[in-house]
């Protein structure tokens, strides 16, 4: 069944590759901000140590300042669990320019693969859906994963994706950790004057 | 007076405008109701409903990141929780405007208010933040402005405390 299953680093890869000069990334803390490091280190990602529970909504108040740029929050199953009620609040708010994008392989990476709450049968797909995110991607292939970095590519909507990714763990690639420094320079390399 | 009556809200809501608060977040509150009535019927406020206050340090933190000013709106007990993503604030060094109306500290009729309106003071203390209480409604908007310039002048978390009796008691029967 796994094998069946996309392996994480390939699919950051393939989300990130070709990102255009407007797409700004929040990685979520743990082992989608190490994919993002792997899949080479860029200022205009956002990296998160903690504040678990937060990416979707540093992504929305991302988006909702810089409309003319694209966002893609790329986070675990664990993180988006934590904060379940961000995808009402962006549900609501739905701009056009953001992608929460839930790498999920039922487990919490960090701690010791103990089986998160999507392994047990949550539905985040049913959830964001419910939430009123009328584009909701369920990724399973390479097709479906090519599908979705071009929708991302050409975002004008409010989007979401599950990336059903094997639970593996490749070697971490840690970003900075400087969060004074990670905030500095992204605002930086989006034109904004210190 | 209350919340929905006297003009604080309105020279607050002013301030805001003015000193360029483009986002606001807030989970529904009566005390803030006149000011985010406002800030609902102003196009140039994008105001965003949370589903819980750690939402709103989080949305806070993103708009830095792109350039925006946000303010966050709640009532005493939303602070206990957005303790952890205060984090974020604090760790980064992100601008955090808070606006916090408290309940559990003057003419309370809830008890379950008092826990955590109580502990206001200090919770904000431990968590660095730059703390400003006011109690008569004519020095909430120069409150604000000092605020202001703290939090975005120096990327800190500024909380101004609107003390229950600028709110006025809570009516339970009609």
């Amino acid at each position: 069944m796994d094998q069946m299953r996309l392996e994480r680093r390939a699919a950051m890869a393939t989300l990130l590759a070709n990102r255009g000069d407007d797409l700004l990334v929040i990685p979520g803390l743990g082992s989608t901000a190490w994919d993002a490091v792997a899949a080479g280190d860029d200022d205009r990602n956002f990296y998160l140590w903690g504040a678990m529970g937060g990416a979707a909504m540093i992504g929305l108040g991302l988006a909702l300042a810089r409309p003319e740029r694209r966002v893609a929050v790329i986070t675990g199953d664990g993180e988006m669990l934590m904060g379940l009620g961000s995808l009402a609040t962006i549900g609501i708010q739905q701009p056009r320019n953001l992608a929460v994008i839930v790498f999920d392989n039922g487990a919490y990476g960090e701690t010791g693969m103990q089986p998160s709450h999507t392994q047990g049968g949550v539905d985040l797909i049913g959830v964001a859906r419910a939430c009123g995110i009328a584009t909701c991607l369920d990724v399973r292939d390479e097709n479906a994963l090519a599908n979705l970095a071009l929708r991302v590519q050409n975002l004008c909507e409010t989007l979401f994706a599950r990336v059903q990714i094997a639970a593996d763990e490749p070697p971490r690639v840690l970003p900075l950790r400087d969060g004074i420094a990670l905030k500095n320079r992204f605002r930086a390399a989006v034109g904004i004057k210190p | 007076m209350n919340a929905l009556t006297g003009d604080w809200p309105d020279r607050l809501f002013e301030t805001l405008k003015r000193s360029g608060v483009r986002q606001v977040g807030y989970v529904p509150d009566a005390g803030h109701a006149r000011l985010i009535y406002r800030c609902r019927a102003d196009s140039e406020i994008r105001d965003v409903a949370l589903t819980t206050e750690e939402e709103g340090v989080a949305l806070a933190a993103g708009a830095w990141l792109g350039g925006e000013r946000a303010a966050l709106l709640m009532q005493s007990s939303g602070l206990g929780n957005c303790i952890n993503m205060f984090s974020l604030a604090r760790a980064c060094r992100f601008p955090l405007l808070m606006f916090i109306t408290m309940r559990g500290e003057w003419e309370e009729f809830n008890p379950w208010q008092v826990p955590m309106g109580s502990i206001v003071d200090p919770v904000l203390e431990l968590c660095e933040a730059e703390v400003y209480r006011v109690r008569v409604p004519g020095e909430v908007a120069s409150t604000a402005e000092r605020a202001i310039q703290q939090a975005f002048g120096d990327e800190r978390i500024a909380a101004v405390i609107l003390s229950q009796q600028l709110i006025g008691r809570k009516v339970w029967t009609k």
